[in-house]
């Protein structure tokens, strides 16, 4: 049983998404089956991860009892389908079925008058699978095909209200975006395949030479996961996409583009560094790209007045500082000194801020869902006076503001201040940046703040009410979650975090199994 | 001369990717765009294939197969790739296209510098 987590894990979330169609005309019993089949998923998460962090890493070969079994012939390589769970990869299958319980729960009541709700039940849990596909998979091909189902069934959920033309532009642009980047993916895999005749993950790694083809095939991955994970110039998506999807479908949208991010760690991680020298330099490519990413998205969320939108620019802005913070361990990676001095604090920071950012902004993007279910609009100018009739969202607002802007004693200001300090250390310009972002993000949800929930309460909204249940009860455990991860971050590092960014350190550690050959 | 035949399937792959690109970046109707997404993929999915041919190897079957192929098949991988890339890329365009059938009701026209309603 328990040596097959992680095929369950894909399996169930599978099931229940093409089980959902059958609950067709009865709504309630499938928001209820999606919330039943997230609340597995996660448990089992949660059982994968304990297990890979007493056992170590864990080698799932799909159709033989080992991964070191060869072909009668002698042949010596790895020939079968692979999952390969790490300790990172354990940690994002966490955030991906978390925030797939909190998403159902979430879209109980935000989405039950809507029609085709069995659809949407299946895209949400086909996510879930792409998502949990990508970051368990040890296998390159495996990783692109994961990839394509999390883009497909995002970019579904993304035009689900096809009553909307601005959801079906919504939709289509990231479609075409992902199956582009997905496209180039399949063909740095066949350059790698054509060099080296196999596919998994952990061999190449090994056998890996330092050529142009090599390059070229890292150039093309790292640009493609870049544009997926929402880095500038490739960020137009992003707005749009998480504007248009139904609040619920957030959480899970926004662990899909971490995925890619996980994807972009990966690669740069364990399946090149082994070879490029220079790993500095992209690091710095990274640490660059992370800079600019940050401060253009704050900047474009300043004159946002849609409060959707607002926080879709706020979650491109936040996607720098993990860049910026991954990427700085990376240019240290082959300085052992510096390395243990702040390039492991700062991979840690990066990878901290990833399921934190995940906690705050899905709780922001559902206050603003909320905010669209009891107003009808998503414009900041026709609301207000709202905190009033709805202090509990108006709390759990505030709560990922602050957590957001990097107020203690809130998660976010945990992992902006390891960001802070280790970026400092590589460069003090960096944490000007950072910090200039981090105070323009204040600034921006102060403004939503004043004008969504404070001022006089207006007329047309006097007979709202507190949204349902089930939305409330999402909000609360996220910003619950804000607070204790902010109070006992110490707790999470040691936990969680840094076997993860041991997991990217010690590359090696990844092929220790054999990798044959 | 040779070495032009010998790779002409990938001179031809990377004048697909060059058209493939060209007419997602500068065509403006939408149905256009979606047919620069497909012959990227047909020039992904034929450089695979391309790939997988090896001179004088067998196909992997096994069935009447000639005396000494058995010694000499290719493996049979390249092949199970694309069609799984195919199965994808037939998913994908479907739901293009109906994203694309839904913002012509909507908006009245293909051209992508009309459908701008998100904006900002």
């Amino acid at each position: 049983m328990m040596e097959h987590l992680p095929a369950l894990i894909i399996a169930i979330p599978l099931l229940g998404a093409f089980a959902a169609p059958l609950f067709k005309r009865h709504h309630k019993a499938v928001s209820i089956w999606a919330i039943l089949i997230t609340g597995i998923t996660l448990i089992v998460s949660l059982l994968l991860t304990r297990e890979v962090l007493v056992k170590g890493i864990l080698v799932y070969v799909f159709g033989a009892k080992s991964p070191t079994l060869v072909l009668p012939s002698g042949y010596k390589v790895p020939i079968r389908i692979m999952f390969e769970v790490d300790a990172l990869g354990a940690f994002m299958a966490i955030s991906a079925t978390l925030m797939s319980f909190v998403g159902a729960l979430y879209s109980y009541s935000h989405v039950a008058h809507e029609s085709g709700l069995e659809k949407y039940y299946s895209l949400l849990l086909l996510l879930e699978v792409g998502i949990l596909g990508m970051v368990l998979t040890g296998d390159l091909f495996n990783l692109f095909v994961f990839m394509e189902i999390a883009g497909i069934s995002g970019a579904a959920l993304v035009g689900f209200r096809s009553y909307r033309g601005e959801a079906s532009e919504a939709g289509i642009k990231y479609l075409i975006i992902s199956a582009v980047a997905s496209l180039m993916v399949l063909f740095s895999v066949a350059l790698l395949y054509g060099e080296y005749g196999n596919l998994n993950l952990a061999y190449i790694a090994k056998n890996i030479k330092f050529g142009v083809v090599d390059l070229i095939a890292f150039g093309l991955l790292f640009t493609s996961f870049a544009m997926k994970c929402g880095a500038v110039p490739m960020h137009y998506w992003v707005p749009d996409a998480y504007t248009e999807i139904p609040a619920g479908g957030n959480p899970p949208l926004l662990v899909a583009t971490y995925a890619n991010l996980y994807a972009l760690f990966r690669v740069s991680f364990t399946l090149f560094t082994n070879i490029v020298i220079n790993i500095s330099r992209a690091g710095w490519i990274m640490v660059i790209l992370g800079v600019l990413t940050m401060f253009i998205g704050v900047t474009m969320a300043l004159v946002q007045k849609d409060v959707k939108r607002l926080m879709s620019y706020h979650a491109i802005s936040q996607t720098g500082y993990m860049l910026l913070g991954v990427g700085v361990g990376l240019t240290v990676l082959h300085d052992p000194s510096k390395l243990m001095e702040f390039g492991r604090d700062a991979i840690a920071g990066g990878l901290f801020h990833v399921i934190n950012h995940i906690i705050y902004k899905s709780l922001l993007l559902m206050t603003a869902g909320a905010l669209f279910y009891v107003t009808g609009t998503r414009n900041l100018d026709n609301m207000g006076g709202l905190a009033r009739k709805m202090p509990i969202t108006t709390i759990s607002f505030m709560i990922g503001a602050a957590a957001i802007s990097g107020l203690p004693p809130f998660n976010g200001f945990a992992s902006k201040l390891i960001i802070y300090e280790t970026s400092y250390m590589l460069n003090p310009i960096l944490t000007v940046f950072a910090m200039v972002t981090s105070i323009l993000t204040l600034a921006s949800f102060v403004k939503v703040f004043a004008s969504a929930f404070l001022g006089p309460p207006l007329k047309k909204y006097e007979n709202v009410k507190e949204v349902p249940k089930p939305m409330l009860i999402a909000m609360i455990i996220l910003a619950a979650l804000c607070v204790i991860f902010g109070l006992f971050p110490k707790i999470i590092l040691d936990k969680l975090i840094y076997p993860a960014a041991d997991a990217l350190i010690n590359y090696l550690q990844y092929h220790s199994w054999g990798g044959l050959a | 001369m040779n070495s032009v035949l010998v790779n002409l399937p990938f001179i031809v792959v990377a004048i697909l990717l060059a058209i493939g690109f060209y007419t997602i970046g500068f065509k403006r109707n939408l149905i256009k765009i979606i047919i620069g997404v497909e012959i990227l993929e047909g020039a992904v999915n034929m450089f695979i294939v391309a790939l997988g041919y090896v001179k004088g190897g067998y196909a992997p079957i096994y069935t009447q197969a000639p005396s000494g192929a058995i010694e000499n098949m290719v493996l049979p991988t390249p092949q199970a790739l694309t069609l799984t890339s195919i199965v994808i890329g037939v998913a994908v365009t479907a739901l293009m296209l109906a994203f694309a059938v839904n913002i012509y009701k909507t908006y009245g026209t293909l051209d992508v510098s009309k459908v701008r309603r998100l904006r900002g």
